[in-house]
């Protein structure tokens, strides 16, 4: 009896064995916060992760994962289910990846739009969105005839309120005049809040809308009511041909296929990766040629200088909404200032919700 | 905030624009309920009716088709319901929640091919009236067909409920269905055509969403819309008059709560979200206070499986 038992016992080890080793293929994970057809965000990285298994490498994604602690979860089961590498696409996955990360140290990860890097095996990355919302500040400014830009944000985060402060610092270089109206959404994607608000923006003046949230809902809303606006995340033309003035594009793929190459030959270091215009992890789709071609040639020349780092988006002097100085007359803000951004430039109305 | 007559007026119309997916489903609920039968799945037949009325105007060209499709769409997903509960007699709450989840994962699953396709311009009645009278225009005219056949369903509803043969035969089934059996009358006949309507209702709200809300197909586009609309049934203790003044709270303070943000009032962001729920809640149950009048709405046999005696 002891022996039979000891027998199966061996065997069924190595049965396990074995089949750890037939799942020992190199996999990549990711973890998304909306559905890879929001058409905005989660598809952009949904975009991305094409590109890693066109590289001939195998992948899998959660889609519709929500902040908190689900993700951890959802990772934690990417993680015990054999990926090597894992992405996790949003900022409120910060903690979980961590958290999991220190639970499995053999297992790479990379959090997009964070700053926590815990443990050696947590890598973070985000592109320098606001280097595209100076280039749509500066079209706002102006493209707008009643002085007044609609925003829709989604979380009180720093990446969303350097977003808010660089695109209003450019249109009030081209427009002292210009007011920036924010309505606070609370979610990243809800079509239908996200086109109520821009509606209410509309009612309430703006002729311009932008948006900090990922469906195509607002520029809808601005095309019926004609109204410039501009697409997030991804190319949103065909969504509003007439009045979509740019989107800013995310590209992930290049960093995606470069980071999963990296991890499975064992070259895969922690670090924090920030690009932008330059880089090419943030571009523009075509300018509408509405705009007139001498706006669209000045906006060209002005990506072709932040690309090239000539012009810098939080140039000083750059004053807070009650006139304290932020960053000195001809100083840039640091990197450190710009990813832990929590307060208003001069010209926002409204507070941040706390 | 500006505060001219025309602009209340236009702020009116967004405000019955918002609420009027949630009066079509739960007046649609709110008949299958009367009849004893709980469906937690309007969520899921809501999306189910996006995507099919989506799909078939992208396919069709076609806005007719599309409505109609979407509606028979959510009512042969409430078939599934009805068989499984009515003839297989599942438990009401389960069955339902499944219905949710199944038409959720089966919308993504037919969207796939869907997504990044613009809609259709929805014809819109009386553009011109709504520009030229102030005020007025903006509130009742400009609107597409279904919102001013959503405005007039609670009250033929009611008038249905309250004042035809069939209507009180639903509300026996719904209060008896042991009385109503006995009576001659085919209780599970009564409640399968009482769940067919409920799911081509709700399958109308969700194209509301998809064809002229916000004209496109996006996964989980009805954003817990179903959930509200399931709610509002409950607080408005089973009267369609009441779903149709809850609609309108809860849609007149989701629109308003933003107006307030973009006029910079300086109230916190997260109590105004939050507003729209509290409010609804609220004000219904102060208009629904007498207690004897809930217990003449409520169907008493609600979401109780029903064995026929052989």
């Amino acid at each position: 009896m002891y022996k039979l038992f000891l027998r199966s016992l061996i065997s069924a080890l190595f049965l396990l064995g074995f089949s750890l080793n037939a799942n020992a293929e190199f996999k990549v994970g990711f973890v998304y916060v909306g559905p890879t057809g929001d058409h905005g965000w989660t598809y952009q990285h949904d975009e991305g992760r094409k590109a890693v298994e066109a590289a001939g490498i195998k992948t899998t994604y959660v889609e519709s994962v929500p902040e908190g602690a689900d993700a951890e979860r959802v990772i934690r089961q990417l993680a015990q289910s054999g990926h090597d590498l894992i992405f996790t696409t949003s900022f409120g996955y910060m903690d979980p990846t961590n958290k999991v990360a220190k639970d499995f140290p053999n297992v790479k990860f990379e959090h997009a739009t964070g700053y926590k890097r815990e443990h050696s095996n947590v890598a973070t990355y985000s592109a320098r969105f606001y280097e595209g919302r100076t280039l749509l500040g500066h079209m706002a400014g102006k493209m707008t005839k009643t002085n007044t830009i609609g925003y829709i944000a989604s979380f009180p985060i720093p990446e969303v309120i350097r977003g808010i402060n660089a695109m209003t610092l450019a249109a009030q270089k081209v427009n002292p005049d210009i007011k920036t109206k924010i309505v606070w959404v609370f979610t990243w994607y809800d079509p239908g809040k996200e086109s109520e608000a821009a509606q209410a923006l509309i009612d309430q003046g703006a002729d311009i809308i932008m948006q900090h949230t990922d469906s195509t809902a607002p520029v809808q809303v601005a095309e019926k009511a004609g109204v410039w606006s501009f697409g997030q995340a991804s190319d949103m033309q065909r969504f509003a041909p007439k009045s979509i003035l740019t989107s800013i594009i995310d590209d992930w793929a290049p960093y995606y296929v470069e980071r999963s190459i990296a991890a499975r030959d064992g070259t895969w270091k922690q670090q924090d990766t920030w690009h932008g215009l330059k880089e090419g992890m943030v571009a523009m789709a075509p300018y509408n040629s509405a705009m007139g071609s001498d706006l669209v040639k000045e906006v060209e020349q002005l990506q072709k200088d932040l690309a090239s780092g000539k012009v810098h988006s939080f140039t000083g002097p750059i004053y807070d909404q009650k006139g304290n100085i932020l960053v000195a007359e001809g100083a840039v803000a640091d990197d450190g200032m710009l990813a832990g951004m929590n307060v208003y430039v001069k010209g926002v109305e409204g507070d941040i919700p706390q | 905030m500006s505060f001219d007559l025309n602009f209340i007026g236009i702020l009116i119309g967004a405000i019955m624009a918002s609420s009027v997916p949630l009066i079509l489903a739960a007046s649609g609920e709110l008949i299958t309920e009367r009849s004893g039968v709980l469906n937690l799945g309007v969520e899921g037949m809501m999306i189910i009716g996006a995507i099919s009325g989506f799909a078939l105007m992208v396919v069709t060209d076609n806005l007719f088709f599309a409505v109609v499709g979407s509606m028979l769409s959510g009512l042969i997903i409430s078939l599934i319901f009805g068989l499984l509960t009515q003839s297989l007699l599942t438990n009401h709450v389960a069955t339902g929640l499944a219905l949710t989840i199944f038409g959720i994962g089966m919308s993504a699953m037919i969207g796939k091919n869907f997504v990044g396709i613009p809609g259709k311009e929805f014809p819109l009645l009386f553009v011109n009236l709504k520009e030229s009278i102030p005020f007025l225009g903006p509130v009742f005219f400009g609107h597409s067909i279904i919102l001013y056949f959503a405005f007039g369903l609670p009250f033929l509803t009611n008038y249905f409920l309250k004042k035809t043969k069939t209507g009180l035969i639903i509300r026996a089934v719904g209060d008896s269905p042991t009385s109503a059996s006995n009576q001659g009358i085919n209780v599970t006949l009564v409640r399968y055509s009482c769940i067919l309507y409920g799911g081509a209702m709700c399958g109308l709200a969700g194209a509301y969403l998809s064809l002229i809300y916000t004209p496109q197909w996006i996964e989980n586009m009805t954003g817990g819309r179903g959930w509200i609309a399931l709610a509002l049934v409950v607080f408005a203790t089973w009267s369609p008059i009441k779903v149709l003044i809850g609609a309108l709270i809860f849609g007149g303070i989701t629109i308003l709560q933003l107006h307030m943000q973009a006029a910079g009032l300086r109230i916190p962001v997260q109590l105004l979200s939050a507003l729209p729920y509290i409010m609804t809640i609220i004000v219904l149950v102060v208009i629904s206070r007498d207690s004897r009048k809930i217990k003449l709405n409520t169907p008493t046999s609600l979401g109780q499986i029903f064995y026929k005696e052989k």
